[in-house]
């Protein structure tokens, strides 16, 4: 691949769907577009680029996004939010909305299904707690093919061994042969939906729980605010947002402040969508400039 | 340092775990079966037990009976690793005592995943 060509796939990246390729990941495109080029009967990626330039909007131009934005992902990834999810965040809006009994989670990367149903399956660890309440998941990935094998929820023998306790797995999962798949009840549990995070998901109505993690870190600084001052108009004022490890919002957005020893989870602001408001005091002048986008 | 029994028949899967886990840093002894792993459990229990279950002389399943019900026995982590990959397996071993279960083939990441589940290495250390 030429540094030409390597140029034109980070900006067609960049147009389509925010991912912001740094200037070292030759390798990322060769290993996730060489297949794909193949199986459009292309032989390269130089071959890819010319039928890329060639056509606009397109089922190729889809799956080369589709095929760059899909993520490793495995149950309970990282641990640590799912003990804040259970310990922190539950217990807090179990109190808060004990009046409408119901609660709105989103799983903004959502992925083949990991995340989502590892909520689940928190959810239904914690019983009785939750009887008579209205609980909401909605999983949003850009990817179509990604949502398809998140809504089966069919996972090989490879991948119910990350990070899924075999408990769960026992309880949780049916065998077929060398898959596995997660339980009628859980999979009802959870709505998939196709989002572009660039686009608007004001939609998607108010969030008493937002995860987001480990698709921003794609993004750049200016998608990146945007995406956070958008996020922040669509959670509750008590909600809480839940980045990945290496992800945050200081510096980044007034929107959200970090909890102090819980790693990862946010809270908005008082004034919530505050940085939609450019008249805020206190919001710094850049801050003011970004929410003109 | 944290110490491992890795008992399995086949010496290439012992040498595969054995590099894994000094990965983890954990120091490693090996058994070809059940028995000759309760004579070392005998003499002194380690933190963790990697463990097939089938295997000549005294299967994986039978060595972890007696292994339990050694003074001190209901200590050491038990993992399996087996090619047995049936819920009724997996229920079995889990009921008889396991804390964890891996369906070979198996990988240095499912490895310390599984570790890090039962407490043997910090989270972290699995995601590194």
């Amino acid at each position: 691949m030429t540094p030409t060509e390597y140029e034109y796939l980070r900006k067609f990246l960049r147009d389509h769907s925010g991912l912001d390729l740094s200037a070292d990941k030759q390798y990322l495109i060769e290993s996730r577009l060489l297949p794909l080029a193949r199986k459009a009967g292309l032989s390269n990626i130089t071959e890819l680029v010319q039928k890329l330039h060639g056509l606009g909007s397109s089922a190729l131009a889809t799956s080369v996004v589709e095929a760059m934005t899909t993520n490793e992902t495995f149950f309970f990834r990282d641990k640590i939010p799912f003990d804040h999810f259970r310990d922190t965040i539950m217990p807090e809006v179990l109190k808060a909305r004990a009046g409408r009994r119901s609660v709105r989670i989103w799983c903004a990367a959502g992925s083949t299904g990991q995340e989502p149903y590892s909520l689940a399956m928190c959810l239904k660890e914690m019983g009785a707690a939750l009887t008579g309440w209205r609980v909401e998941i909605i999983a949003t990935d850009l990817s179509q093919e990604v949502l398809e094998k998140a809504k089966a929820g069919v996972y090989s023998q490879f991948e119910v061994q990350r990070g899924l306790p075999i408990q769960m797995l026992v309880k949780y999962f049916k065998q077929t042969g060398e898959t596995w798949q997660i339980n009628p009840e859980l999979r009802a549990m959870i709505q998939h939906r196709q989002l572009n995070l660039l686009h608007d998901f004001a939609q998607l109505g108010t969030f008493d729980v937002i995860f987001c993690r480990n698709v921003l870190i794609y993004f750049d600084q200016d998608t990146k605010i945007n995406i956070f001052n958008r996020l922040a108009r669509q959670i509750e004022g008590d909600g809480f947002l839940v980045l990945g490890a290496a992800e945050t919002v200081v510096g980044l957005t007034d929107a959200f402040r970090p909890i102090a020893e819980r790693r990862g989870l946010y809270k908005p602001n008082d004034a919530r969508a505050a940085a939609g408001r450019p008249a805020l005091a206190g919001a710094a002048p850049r801050m003011a400039a970004i929410a003109g986008l | 340092m944290k110490t491992c029994l890795v008992v399995d028949d086949s010496s290439v899967v012992r040498k595969i775990a054995r590099r894994i886990l000094e990965g983890l840093e954990f120091e490693v002894t090996e058994a070809e079966d059940g028995s000759k792993a309760l004579e070392i459990c005998q003499q002194k229990l380690p933190d963790a037990v990697l463990l097939d279950w089938n295997m000549p002389v005294m299967d994986g399943f039978e060595f972890m009976g007696h292994m339990r019900r050694l003074p001190g026995g209901d200590q050491p982590k038990v993992v399996f690793c087996t090619t047995e990959n049936n819920v009724a397996h997996i229920a079995q071993a889990l009921s008889g005592g396991a804390n964890e279960y891996i369906m070979k083939p198996f990988d240095k990441d499912i490895i310390a995943d599984k570790f890090a589940e039962v407490g043997l290495i910090p989270v972290g250390q699995a995601f590194a």
